[in-house]
């Protein structure tokens, strides 16, 4: 909450929750903040300005970024070509899905798709080695654990695989 | 007696309003309906699990002092309360029922992950998912 707006009134953070609602719904439509005004039922002005108060991003930001989110799901859960993915996600030029994908994943979609795969097989990506050291039984604590701990230590977090 | 958690609250924007969505749209029945001074304690409860009551509570005095209370508010109306899942037998024909009574869906009927799920809202803002229970 910004500290020197006023605070907004819940009746009309409920109709802001309502827009929202519908981009989530389909983030792949076409969503000018004429539309998202009226489904509001407030005004252009004062819809964008109420948006982006009470949920932290402008409303065309929020769509794009919900938009990525769901390419994301796309790259990782189906074998669907990344241009028929923009497609599907609502982009009508490659390049703004792909300039935007960048920006906000910060990576290319072919990247994020690699990397999200390893990701899902997170478990069975952890080293036999660990896996089995972890379950010795005079261990006195989980190597997750450990690992947070010593991450903590160095006071940033760790994305380095243990050899 | 069988020892378990009893009563989930959640806030609501007001009492009534959430007391006639959740009998007489969602057909949840009151459990408990009483009053001291201003504050007034509200449960329901589901027709099919009598062990477990749903709070239905107003931010406010004498718990909240009135920017609490704003706070509160204003995270419910904004939907950033934490999820809450209905199990039903039939998802569709819920949400047939449900939407014919006026209930705010945010999300259609959508068959995954080997059942299926669809999203709706209470009037303060409190979201609902509503899955199929599986086999």
């Amino acid at each position: 909450m910004t500290a020197d707006l006023p605070a907004q009134d819940p009746e009309l953070l409920r109709r802001l929750l309502r827009a929202k609602d519908r981009m989530d719904a389909a983030s792949h439509e076409a969503w000018p903040v004429v539309r998202l005004a009226e489904v509001s039922g407030v005004s252009e002005a004062h819809f964008a300005r109420s948006f982006k108060q009470a949920f932290g991003v402008p409303p065309h930001r929020y769509l794009l970024t919900r938009r990525i989110e769901r390419a994301v799901a796309l790259l990782r859960e189906t074998e669907l070509p990344v241009t028929e993915i923009a497609f599907q996600t609502g982009w009508e030029s490659l390049g703004t899905f792909g300039r935007t994908f960048r920006d906000i994943t910060g990576d290319s979609p072919g990247a994020v798709r690699t990397r999200e795969r390893a990701a899902a097989r997170a478990p069975g990506a952890v080293p036999a080695c660990i896996l089995s050291a972890a379950h010795r039984p005079d261990l006195t604590m989980a190597v997750s654990e450990k690992r947070r701990r010593e991450s903590a230590d160095i006071n940033e977090p760790t994305r380095k695989e243990i050899p | 007696m069988t020892p378990g958690i009893d009563v989930v609250g959640l806030y609501v924007r007001d009492q009534d309003e959430a007391l006639a969505f959740y009998v007489d749209k969602l057909g949840f029945r009151v459990h408990t309906d009483v009053r001291n001074g201003p504050y007034r304690w509200l449960t329901v409860q589901h027709p099919d699990q009598p062990t477990f009551q749903l709070g239905l509570a107003l931010p406010g005095p004498p718990v909240h002092d009135p920017a609490t209370a704003q706070a509160l508010a204003a995270l419910v109306a904004k939907g950033a309360m934490p999820p809450l899942v209905l199990r039903v037998a039939d998802c569709r024909a819920e949400h047939a029922r449900l939407q014919a009574a006026g209930v705010e869906f945010t999300q259609e009927p959508v068959a995954r992950f080997g059942t299926v799920d669809a999203g709706f809202r209470d009037p303060s803002g409190n979201g609902w998912k509503m899955i199929e229970a599986r086999g």
